[in-house]
């Protein structure tokens, strides 16, 4: 069955002038999280969804407090909740284009939960994860995604704490749709944003974002202009996984991993490098893709995105089954159903 | 049946012990219901372990399944008049719920050396004693050889053949109540209309043990009529449970209220059945969604509420712990929401399938900051229709969270109900704001109620923020010592004026009392009773019994004010005492508590308020 589009279209065309609050914004200046702000204001107007529709939920952190700084209905609500809070919101109106921001904190420590089973659910909302590795809001403790071994105020010796990766958190959770991003590049995560927006289903975009107070340069070995070309692969559905400076680096299979390979080196040709496909069913080479680092460059770009009726669209036709069908029409008949005498 | 003797009788206790697989507490609904149906005014109480299935013929096995059935019945009886006791395990852990005198029917089969030891009965303490045969009529009846043989006639297995001894049983009850068994051959004939076989086997058993019962002497003598329902009010009438008349008092407030109804939940004993019940009627257009956890079930209905439904969540003890920061922000975001506690014994995991009230506290003040909801409980297993319906009537109308607390004993009993007319209900009118109103700001009120205005995503021109910072009236955040105070007190007001909509707190008996007895939610049956008869043997009590907790009616300190002695009664340690003395400081109060995961019983009722008399 083909999916519903529930959330009625815009009648006119927005600009991010629409979108934008009339509230002072007060994340530290230099704070990721403005970049993210824009790549958000940005998307809306692509999204053609009706401005009065569009409903943004966050959790508690720095990054929760971003539903202030957006012209739409929003719902600040308690650390580690928006994705509860969320699919309330949805199900109680699937006309509602939903939008859940949170940290990394938020989303995947006191939330986790929530997390992996609105993922499992794919229920039709978007979800961006702040992710800048760090609790900014409480002034720099370690997160769920924090290196390991960092110091940080709660871990002055360093955290004995295994990082979680985002990416293999949603598809071990069967997400349906998962996007890495950074900061740095507005343009793309507007572009990947507008693409998590026509997802039917939860999309998990993770924004890697920089706190430049309590964790400045975290994702720096990547983000760095310098490296970035070489630390970084950008997918692209269809094409073949190419990276660096000189466009010459690609990624190819060995039969037991991905290995970074030099094209021209070593006998090896574009017929090696691998292409991308957001939509294999299986997750075994997004895990991969989603876990590069080190060696290999970080993936950015939707790295998953494959069809599965949503949770959205099968709550919707049992309700409108069991409303055209069910027994009773109205309380009255329930209530006067099976043994009834009089007295 | 020349030689019978037919009692007439007002009310009789039945209570039916087995093992947990023994189908007790279908016997008893399928009495209780062939009672109703016959014109009999009924109140039952399933009592039963915590596990499906504890190990075979033990104590911790046992499930018993209370009915009183009569012309007027509050609660499901404190002693029985009839138990029957499936095995060895269930007579030894039922038997002090027998009155003296008491006919007791056991499986006399079921009594061999194996089961009794592991009942505990030891050569000393055997079952059938002289003295037990003197205080008891006791009735030996060869439950499973019967049932078995009848099983072997048609050609049915010994395991299916056992399944079906509960029906044996319930024939000698049918028998000894003089009701006819065609109630529940039809109940049969629908329950297992695609297994004929099995409607077959069924209805040969429960005939076998009428007929068993009819042709044994003592039954004769031991045969009641049982007085009709007269004294209720004329009208249709059925049998309901707490939970599912809580379920369909929450649909009914939807439909009357235009609100789509949501229920964001996660399982726990004993409040599973409301949600269970609901997931049932999305052609009622009831959104269930079984959440992750309570935190994400509380969460979820806070979301839909924001988005514009009736929303709800049922929980029990341990679940609303986990709903408290969450409570918090509906406070503060000030949202309608009906949050339903099915009270069970605690803390922690406690007594999961037991009674008590103790969650009041919890519900009074168990949030962070100042954080005033509506908190109101149901008095009877069907009055918790009304109540569901009352709650959501004024979480909508005021925008406020509603705490309704029921419990364990009323939300797994049934009684009779009397069916309403959806347009006899109460209108509830939502307090919306309108699209594009230029005035608009989320924190504006009414001057009267002090509700704000209820903006739903999707209307045009209204988009504003909520959250649990605190906000000043207008929308925008505020960390301004004043507007802090303000916004405090104007919650608090808020729930205070809810009272200006609650009828007065009402006393009934002796007008001159000495004693007035207090009491909350789910005791209403066995405190009525205790006092009406006390005033039938001329005692100078009278009764009060409260519904809403907060706000309290207006008129509470006057009534409480007017007597001398008054006793606070609940199933907990002193809640509600305690809670009334913060506000009453001035009326000197006793109390009476009971925290054994039972219900209150009319007897030590009675002597408790006897003693209170003469002091
Ligand atoms: C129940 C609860 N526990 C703890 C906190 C304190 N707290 C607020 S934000 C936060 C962590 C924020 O980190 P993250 O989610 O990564 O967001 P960021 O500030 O980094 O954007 C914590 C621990 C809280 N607000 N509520
Ligand atoms: S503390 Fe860090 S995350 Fe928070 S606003 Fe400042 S820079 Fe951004
Ligand atoms: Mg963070």
């Amino acid at each position: 069955m083909a999916e519903k589009h529930f959330v009625p279209k815009a009648d006119r065309e927005y600009t991010k002038a629409d979108f934008t609050s009339d509230q002072m914004v007060k994340w530290c200046p230099g704070c990721g999280d403005h970049a993210i702000l824009a790549a958000l204001l940005n998307t809306f107007p692509k999204t053609n969804h009706k401005k009065e529709n569009i409903c943004m939920v966050s959790g508690i952190g720095c990054s929760s407090r971003i539903p202030y700084y957006v012209d739409t209905y929003g719902f600040h609500s308690i650390h580690g909740r928006a994705c509860a809070i969320a699919t309330g919101v949805k199900l109680a109106n699937p006309a509602l284009s939903v939008w859940v921001s949170m940290g990394d904190g938020d989303s995947m420590a006191i939330g986790g939960n929530h997390l992996i089973h609105a993922v499992r659910r794919n229920q039709d909302f978007n979800i961006t994860i702040f992710n800048n590795e760090i609790y900014g809001l409480t002034k720099g403790q370690y997160s769920p995604t924090t290196k390991f071994g960092q110091v940080t105020k709660t871990s002055p010796y360093g955290t004995i704490d295994y990082p979680f990766n985002p990416g293999e958190l949603v598809m071990g959770a069967q997400g349906t749709f998962y996007a890495r991003a950074l900061d740095c590049l507005p343009q793309l995560t507007t572009d990947i944003m507008t693409r998590a927006a026509k997802h039917d289903g939860t999309s998990v975009v993770e924004v890697l974002q920089n706190c430049m107070i309590f964790n400045d340069k975290t994702h720096a070995a990547i983000t760095d202009r310098a490296v970035r070309d070489d630390r970084t692969i950008i997918l692209e559905d269809g094409k073949p996984m190419i990276f660096g400076k000189e466009k010459n680096k690609g990624l190819r299979f060995n039969g037991r991993c991905l290995e970074a390979v030099t094209i021209g080196e070593n006998g090896i040709t574009m017929d090696d490098i691998m292409i991308h496909h957001e939509d294999t069913e299986d997750t075994g080479i997004h895990m991969m893709l989603a876990r590069m680092s080190g060696d290999l460059p970080v993936a950015i770009g939707v790295i998953r995105n494959v069809k599965k009726t949503s949770y959205t669209q099968l709550y919707e036709d049992q309700m409108e089954e069991q409303m055209a069908n069910g027994k009773y029409k109205c309380v009255d008949d329930l209530l006067n159903s099976g043994d009834t005498w009089e007295i | 049946m020349a030689t019978e003797q037919i009692t007439k009788i007002d009310d009789i206790v039945v209570r039916f012990a087995g093992d947990s697989g023994d189908g007790m507490q279908l016997s008893g609904t399928l009495f209780s219901d062939a009672s109703a149906l016959t014109g009999n005014d009924i109140a039952t109480f399933p009592d039963y372990p915590a596990e499906i299935r504890a190990p075979h013929n033990t104590i911790a096995g046992v499930s018993g399944y209370q009915v009183h059935v009569g012309n007027h019945i509050y609660s499901s009886g404190d002693k029985c008049d009839i138990l029957v006791a499936m095995n060895p395990a269930s007579l030894k852990s039922n038997l002090k719920w027998a009155k003296k005198g008491a006919t007791i029917i056991v499986d006399i089969d079921t009594f061999t050396d194996e089961a009794l030891e592991k009942a505990g009965y030891t050569e000393n303490d055997h079952p059938f004693t002289d003295e037990m045969e003197r205080a008891y009529t006791i009735i030996k009846a060869p439950v499973t050889s019967f049932t078995q043989r009848i099983g072997n006639e048609q050609g049915a297995d010994k395991k299916t053949a056992d399944r079906c001894r509960n029906m044996f049983a319930l024939g000698i009850i049918f028998y000894a109540t003089h009701k006819k068994l065609d109630q529940t051959y039809a109940y049969l004939e629908r329950k297992f209309a695609k297994k004929p076989e099995v409607v077959k086997l069924n209805k040969a058993v429960l005939t076998e043990g009428y007929e068993y019962a009819d042709k044994l002497e003592v039954m004769h003598s031991h045969i009641f009529e049982i007085a009709q329902a007269d004294s209720m009010p004329k009208g249709r009438y059925r049998n309901i449970t707490g939970n599912v008349a809580t379920a369909w008092g929450l649909l009914a407030a939807s439909e009357k209220s235009g609100r789509r109804l949501f229920l964001g939940s996660y399982p726990i004993t004993p409040a599973t059945d409301v949600m269970v019940e609901l997931a049932k009627h999305k052609s009622l257009g009831a959104r269930v969604f079984q959440a992750e956890d309570e935190i994400a079930g509380v969460c979820s209905a806070i979301g839909a509420s924001y988005a514009g439904a009736l929303a709800c969540t049922s929980t029990s003890g341990p679940g609303l712990s986990l709903k408290s920061e969450a409570l918090g922000l509906a406070v503060m975001v000030e949202l309608p929401l009906v949050v339903v506690d099915v009270q069970r014994g605690g803390p922690s995991t406690g007594l999961p399938t037991k009674t008590e009230q103790s969650d009041l506290n919890q519900a009074l003040y168990g949030r962070n900051g100042e954080a005033p909801l509506v908190v109101m409980a149901a008095s009877s297993s069907a009055n918790c229709f009304y109540w569901a319906y009352n709650a959501a009537k004024v979480a909508l109308e005021h925008m406020t969270p509603v705490i309704l607390l029921t419990d364990g004993y009323l939300g797994n009993g049934s009684q009779l109900f009397r069916i309403p007319k959806m347009a006899d209900m109460p209108d509830i009118k939502p307090r919306l704001a309108t699209p594009n109103d230029p005035n608009y700001r989320p924190f504006r009120r009414d001057p009267v109620t002090f509700a704000r205005e209820w903006a739903l995503p999707g209307m045009e021109g209204l988009r504003h923020r909520v959250g649990g910072l605190e906000k000043c009236p207008d929308g925008p955040l505020s960390t301004d010592p004043e507007n802090h105070a303000l916004m405090v007190h104007n919650r608090q007001e808020k729930v205070n004026r809810v009272a200006n909509y609650i009828p007065d707190q009402e006393v009934t008996g002796d007008p001159d009392a000495e004693l007035l007895v207090v009491g909350w939610g789910g005791t209403s049956g066995a405190l009525t009773l205790a006092v009406e008869e006390m005033n039938k043997e001329g005692k100078k009590v009278a009764y009060t019994h409260f519904n809403y907790i907060c706000p309290l009616p207006k008129n509470t300190g006057d009534i409480l004010k007017k007597y001398k002695k008054i006793v606070v009664c609940e199933l907990n340690n002193g809640q509600f005492a305690g809670y009334l003395r913060t506000q009453f400081p001035e009326c000197p109060m006793t109390q009476y508590n009971k925290i054994m995961g039972l219900p209150f019983e009319v007897g030590e009722l009675k002597a408790e308020f006897e003693r209170l008399l003469a002091k």
